[in-house]
């Protein structure tokens, strides 16, 4: 029996609003730890829900739905959901290629991995500018193809493509690691040729991390601003990101209209995290029955 | 396994893995060392011996020597009441605790001006009390401490949920105080976790360039991180300059990445983190 069966409260001795517990420190420690969310997060964040309000709802209306604005919603939003895409494809191979392929140097590769998360994002934006501007060691070859990366809406989705690497190899490569191969071999044994095994027996199993992190990296992706800001060449309703705007907008101590637009980008922002939560559920669901 | 047992198909995939990670990861990180000493190294280590630069550098260590701690406390709080106890709201609890991660670097920065900013809430009041919060180190810490919030209670908290409460119950049991219960048996328990979750932390803190960027006012010498200093010799055309202090955050990272390695590798059975996969 378990030190915890042997000392739980007698029954009725004591009602209380949670679970009994020998364990000593509750309410010192939720204390301290509501105290920093709300100081720290949760006031914060409510200037952020309320302040935009101060325009009345048309103000918000007109601030939200301003043609720089919607545009620079637009291109965030749009670029993140891209390099989400994209990323989901990289992350998958990253992930299977360290779990069923190894080779010498995994190690290091693996831990290289990381490298968007550690790299602040200042430096991967001009590092990244360096290397696709015009006169770049990659930028040169592609500019004379025609393709100009730095300082167009291309540009964007490959700083967003770099930031979100980790994620979707990190929800990933877990899961892989767990799944047996058995399963694939009887496939084999059965007659299944290897795309029916990947997309049939691999996919479903792994389906939900690759959504979860595919989320995470558009999350992140859609309101990054460091590494975007340097390679996007920031023009009006082509290349400018809506967290850019909210800086102008500070900077002309327009705080109503910037906190709107960030209001804008915290909905946004939830709605497509819930579309992929949801979506998780249905395969999760699938994969039960 | 050997290469001996690798077939066609797999040295394609590992060649693809191998080509996408070299040009995404690799080049930019290669390219940060490049420009820095493309002038030579007389040139790389003047742009360091700036006093701007030594300015920012120690603002920079300055600010993640005060939020990481205060960070590391709530982490180690938050898992002690999310993992020990239970009590309804608990899973509301970890979501709030998350949530810092979905929003934008520039909205975390941009909260703290809505309130003590010039036209902020509070900003009247600091002004009469001459307390000045925004483009001063104070904001920069309070930008700092809002992003890294979650790093070290995320870490801990899957941790002693797996660990459990029967060493505390133990401990407490054989007539332990409550502070030393936690301090000889929940801590040394979670060491290498809470090492784990502060060294992210940590880079989160210093690398940190959104929230810092909006509240800082980015007055030189003042108020001007590593991060933020990059920025403006990049904007002044000074590369050399910006990619020499760049090469120090870049080096912080490999720094981070060698240490969460060998975490990972010699401590894995003590980290959430690992023990998950």
């Amino acid at each position: 029996m378990s030190p915890a069966l042997i000392l739980a409260a007698p029954a009725g001795a004591r009602r209380s609003w949670r679970k009994d517990s020998v364990l000593p420190g509750f309410p010192l420690a939720l204390g301290v730890t509501l105290t920093w969310l709300c100081l720290i997060f949760l006031i914060p964040l409510s200037a952020l829900i309320l302040r935009p309000w101060e325009l009345g709802p048309a103000g918000v209306w007109a601030v939200v739905t301003d043609p720089r604005v919607l545009a620079a919603l637009r291109i965030s939003f749009g670029a993140a959901a891209l390099a989400a895409l994209v990323n989901a494809g990289l992350g998958l191979l990253i992930a299977w290629v360290l779990v069923r392929h190894p080779f010498p140097g995994r190690r290091l590769v693996d831990a290289l991995v990381d490298l968007p998360f550690a790299l602040p994002t200042a430096v991967a934006g001009i590092a990244l500018t360096a290397i696709y501007a015009p006169n770049g060691p990659l930028g040169r070859p592609l500019s004379e193809l025609g393709v100009q990366v730095a300082y167009t809406p291309l540009g964007i989705i490959l700083a967003l493509i770099f930031v979100g690497l980790p994620f979707v190899v990190r929800t990933v490569q877990p899961v892989l690691e767990d799944l047996s191969q058995d399963v694939e071999e009887a496939a084999l044994t059965l007659g299944a040729k290897p795309p029916q095994i990947a997309w049939r027996v691999v996919m479903p199993a792994i389906a939900p991390a690759l959504l979860t992190g595919v989320g995470l990296a558009f999350a992140r992706a859609a309101g990054e601003y460091g590494s975007v800001i340097f390679i996007a060449g920031n023009m009006p309703l082509r290349s400018e990101i809506a967290p850019l705007l909210i800086v102008i907008k500070l900077e002309q101590f327009d705080y109503a209209g910037a906190a709107a637009v960030g209001l804008a980008m915290l909905v946004l922002s939830f709605t497509g995290l819930l579309i992929l939560n949801s979506l998780q559920a249905v395969l999760a669901r699938r994969g039960r029955a | 396994m050997t290469l001996r047992s690798l077939t066609p198909g797999g040295a394609a995939l590992i060649l693809a893995a191998l080509t996408a990670l070299g040009l995404l990861v690799v080049l930019p990180l290669a390219m940060v060392f490049h420009e820095a000493f493309r002038q030579g190294l007389g040139a790389y280590l003047t742009a360091l011996a700036e006093p701007d630069a030594w300015a920012a550098l120690r603002l920079t260590l300055l600010v993640a020597a005060i939020s990481v701690p205060l960070n590391a406390v709530f982490g180690l709080a938050a898992a002690w009441t999310i993992a020990k106890f239970e009590f309804p709201g608990r899973s509301l609890l970890v979501t709030l605790i998350d949530l810092p991660f979905s929003i934008s670097p520039v909205v975390s920065g941009l909260v703290w001006v809505l309130l003590f900013g010039a036209h902020g809430w509070l900003g009247p009041l600091m002004q009469e009390l001459g307390v000045q919060v925004i483009f001063n180190v104070t904001g920069v810490v309070l930008a700092t401490v809002l992003v890294t919030l979650p790093f070290v209670a995320r870490e801990l908290i899957p941790l002693m949920e797996q660990q459990g409460t029967d060493e505390e119950i133990a401990a407490i049991t054989l007539g332990a105080g409550p502070w030393t219960t936690f301090f000889r048996v929940t801590l040394p328990n979670v060491k290498w976790g809470l090492l784990y979750g502060v060294l992210l932390c940590n880079a989160r803190a210093m690398g940190e360039f959104g929230a810092v960027s909006v509240v800082s006012g980015h007055i030189r010498g003042l108020t001007n991180t590593l991060p933020l200093h990059v920025e403006i010799l990049y904007n002044e055309y000074d590369f050399v300059g910006a990619f020499a202090v760049a090469t120090v955050l870049a080096g912080l990272a490999l720094v981070t990445l060698a240490l969460k390695s060998a975490l990972e590798w010699r401590h894995a059975g003590e980290l959430a983190a690992v023990r998950r996969h």
